[in-house]
């Protein structure tokens, strides 16, 4: 395949071979209908999940509000200001991959991979239309006629029905997903979710009923990342070649080692069943996902030919060494359990306490004060100074709050707000802040003409609704210097 | 380079026969997209020069046939958002000045329609805090010279200061105690020492006390007797710690000597009512606007968020 011709003029481009997985059941086939199940549920049934948090803010469970910049999550709401908490949770998706793949290896291709999920969909529907593999391989071989147009275009018809309900619920994340819903049928929803839709389902119908392992092996970087992070000790779908060479064809009468064979009949069910058509006995490439297919297509095989069980198996490069010295390898518990996947471990979960750490601290409201210094100050007929701020209040809750802004550490000064007068001045000012929203708060305040011309002083935000949270913020007074 | 064009082998392309120790380069034609892109770029360049203004002549450049000009779209857009503007100007126009407040709508527009106005007619004097400067006010401040409610404050602006060929402007003027020979130096010496006791900046003297009796022969009738000042008048309080021209002795015995003379254009010639309407509620919102001493009946005071 590799060998460089001389003589004849070569393409540099390599055709695609068709892949047409056969049927299969085992147990990691059944372990993959229960992953899949799990992550399309999840990602059909999220957005339509309830959740009450009053009357002034949305009740979807799981939101992603652009429009108004709010990310709902259950019980959380994120701001703007808050998105470290967004990029935390990335860090954990970015860590936990590493965790995943140093224990289990390429666990995430194989299982819950939205492109394994889907193409896995795209080929059940496919079974399901033109038959199994060998319906298909003659299927696709037959002249155009009237059987064949009409299961393609029922396979076409249906693949295009996923992808439709697949960009369909991606928008539902992005707004009150009944009520798009409604207006995405009636024709009312904004064209970005029409587009985005469109997108989306043209880039599921591609890549799921056309390109699928092509995916993997041209366009993913993960599968180069993950090279990068496997060592001997990383588990792998392995052909056990010392157990399986010299193969040989047909069904084992007599002993094996009478024959000078191996245990691999050469049946090839564990290249008819990959569903990215590569043949496990090549060795690890990085063509194969794990997803352990053909291990359960050879266990069928080796147990109706009378042969232990996991020629072709889960096995770590190190395992394999001592298995073909004729050594015991070590328990999956022990070949999980090591420094590196500990380390990993460790990580994970302290980004994930630190972030929950933060959450349960974290106050539902906000001061700051900005200074207006155009003028910086101004000198009042009595001798007095004033000064001008903004002071902005973040009432990060679902419901409106009463507040008490109040100052210190600047002596006989008081304040007030641009709806009052100065003879209404105060050391404290009361204000209802709306639902979730900011208020901006012009206030002047006053001191004493004598004194540091720059003077530090402290703005203070206590929540007057029992909770007593506050938040205090600096700001400076300045005055003319004498 | 030798003229050797043949056919390369492993792609199937033409050379164009030129050789390099021994690398050849390939005659590998433009794709055809490419080359009807080059083409349409070209049809749609000349187009462009036609349709619009393009190739420059002796005074201008050729107008185009769509008769185009950012000027033109400048004055559309504008007129567009005048347009737009135009029934809110109208009845920030129509209302009084001192009901404007009672109208949040139309006072939030007054109030960043006036900072607008503001920072195209008044900062040239006022500066662009409307802090002012020796001999311009400081309109944050809550020291006004003619008023401070809303009503007077328009009235300033419309009317101007010190126009005297104006009917209905501020009028006032101090006399030059000084330069006209009203009050010798060293009584000027003891006024100017009299109003920076009373301004308390310094401790009485002799001289202060002596300059007391000046100031009530003098001064009282339009400082006022109290020296607090008399706005009909524009004369300014003499007691406070704001000085338009300087507190300071220097200063002091400056504006006593050669009087002082601030003037202001009249703005209701030169800006529309609406306008004129806008600069007064922002400068009213300034900090030190006041409300009127005879109460209008209007709501009470709305202010925004």
């Amino acid at each position: 395949m590799n060998e460089v011709s001389t003589n004849r003029p070569k393409s540099l481009y390599e055709k695609r071979q068709p892949v047409y997985p056969q049927k299969i059941d085992g147990p990691f086939r059944r372990l993959k209908w229960a992953i899949m199940a799990v992550t399309l549920t999840i990602y059909y049934v999220t957005p339509w999940l309830r959740w009450d948090r009053g009357p002034y803010a949305p009740n979807q469970a799981v939101l992603v509000d652009i429009a108004n910049r709010r990310f709902y999550f259950g019980p959380l709401e994120i701001w703007p200001h808050e998105f470290y908490y967004v990029a935390g949770l990335l860090i954990m998706a970015g860590i936990g991959l590493f965790l995943v793949t140093s224990a289990v290896g390429r666990a995430w291709c194989g299982y819950a991979c939205p492109q394994t999920v889907w193409t896995d969909v795209f080929q059940h529907i496919e079974r399901f239309i033109e038959g199994d593999r060998n319906a298909q391989i003659k299927l696709a071989s037959a002249p155009w006629g009237a059987e064949k147009l009409s299961k393609r275009g029922l396979k076409y018809a249906l693949f295009l029905l996923v992808s439709l309900a697949t960009g369909g619920a991606w928008i539902f994340y992005f707004a009150d997903a009944p009520t798009l819903f409604r207006q995405f049928l009636a024709g009312e929803a904004s064209p970005v979710a029409y587009s985005t839709v469109a997108i989306l389902t043209a880039t599921t119908f591609i890549f799921g009923g056309f390109m699928r392992e092509q995916v993997c092996i041209y366009m993913c970087p993960w599968p180069r990342i993950q090279t990068a992070m496997m060592d001997e000790k990383s588990l792998l779908v392995t052909y056990k070649d010392w157990r399986g060479e010299p193969r040989g064809k047909g069904r084992r009468t007599a002993n094996l080692s009478d024959l000078g064979l191996g245990d691999c009949i050469d049946c090839n069910q564990c290249v008819a069943v990959c569903p990215t058509g590569i043949d496990i006995r090549d060795g690890p490439q990085i063509g194969c996902i794990t997803c352990a297919l053909c291990i359960d297509a050879c266990d069928r095989v080796m147990a109706k030919i009378g042969r232990p069980r996991g020629l072709i198996d889960y096995a770590t490069l190190e395992d394999c060494a001592v298995e073909k010295g004729g050594g015991q390898a070590k328990p999956l518990f022990k070949a999980i359990m090591r420094p590196r996947t500990i380390a990993y471990a460790l990580i994970w979960s302290s980004v994930g306490l630190a972030m929950l750490f933060a959450l349960g601290n974290r106050t539902r409201l906000d001061i700051s004060a900005q200074q207006q210094r155009n003028p910086v100050y101004v000198q009042l007929s009595n001798g007095d100074v004033r000064n001008s701020y903004t002071v902005k209040l973040r009432n990060m809750q679902t419901r409106p709050r009463e507040m008490e802004v109040s100052l210190a550490g600047l002596p006989n000064a008081v304040m007030w707000r641009d709806t009052q007068t100065r003879e209404q001045a105060s050391q404290s000012l009361r204000v209802t802040v709306p639902p979730d929203a900011l208020a901006k708060l012009p206030i002047f305040v006053v001191a004493p003409g004598g004194g540091q011309a720059t003077h530090t002083f402290e703005l203070t935000v206590r929540s007057t609704d029992g909770e007593g949270e506050t938040d205090t913020t600096e700001a400076i007074f300045e005055r003319p210097k004498s | 380079m030798a003229d050797k064009k043949r056919i390369d082998e492993p792609t199937g392309t033409e050379t164009v026969g030129h050789e390099w120790d021994g690398i050849e380069e390939l005659n590998t034609p433009l794709p055809r997209w490419w080359l009807w892109s080059l083409y349409a770029t070209i049809v749609w360049g000349i187009a462009y020069t036609i349709a619009y203004p393009a190739w420059p002549m002796i005074s201008e450049a050729t107008a185009g046939v769509l008769n185009w000009s950012s000027r033109d779209q400048l004055n559309k857009e504008m007129a567009e958002v005048g347009a737009r503007k135009a029934p809110i100007l109208r009845a920030i126009a129509n209302t009084p000045v001192e009901r404007l407040q009672g109208n949040p709508e139309l006072y939030q527009a007054a109030l960043e329609g006036g900072r607008a106005a503001f920072r195209v007619n008044c900062v040239q004097c006022h500066g662009s805090g409307a802090a002012g400067s020796k001999g311009y006010p400081n309109l944050n401040d809550d020291d006004w010279l003619w008023g401070g409610d809303v009503r007077a404050i328009h009235y300033s602006i419309e009317h101007g200061i010190r126009n005297p060929e104006h009917e209905a402007t501020r009028m006032s003027q101090m006399p030059a105690f000084g330069r006209d020979g009203l009050l010798q130096p060293s009584e000027i010496d003891e006024l100017t020492a009299y109003v920076r006791a009373i301004s308390r900046q310094v401790p009485a003297t002799a001289s202060a006390r002596r300059g007391a009796a000046l100031y009530q022969t003098n001064c009282a009738a339009c400082h006022g007797a109290d020296a607090k000042g008399t706005r009909a008048l524009g004369a300014p309080d003499l007691t406070d710690a704001i000085w338009l021209y300087g507190g300071d002795a220097a200063s002091i015995r400056k504006s006593i000597s050669d009087a002082r003379y601030g003037v202001m254009p009249r703005w209701g010639e030169k800006l529309d009512t609406a306008t004129v309407n806008m600069l007064a509620v922002y400068v009213h919102s300034l900090g030190g606007g006041e409300e009127e001493k005879v109460q209008t009946p209007h709501a009470p005071a709305a202010g925004g968020k």
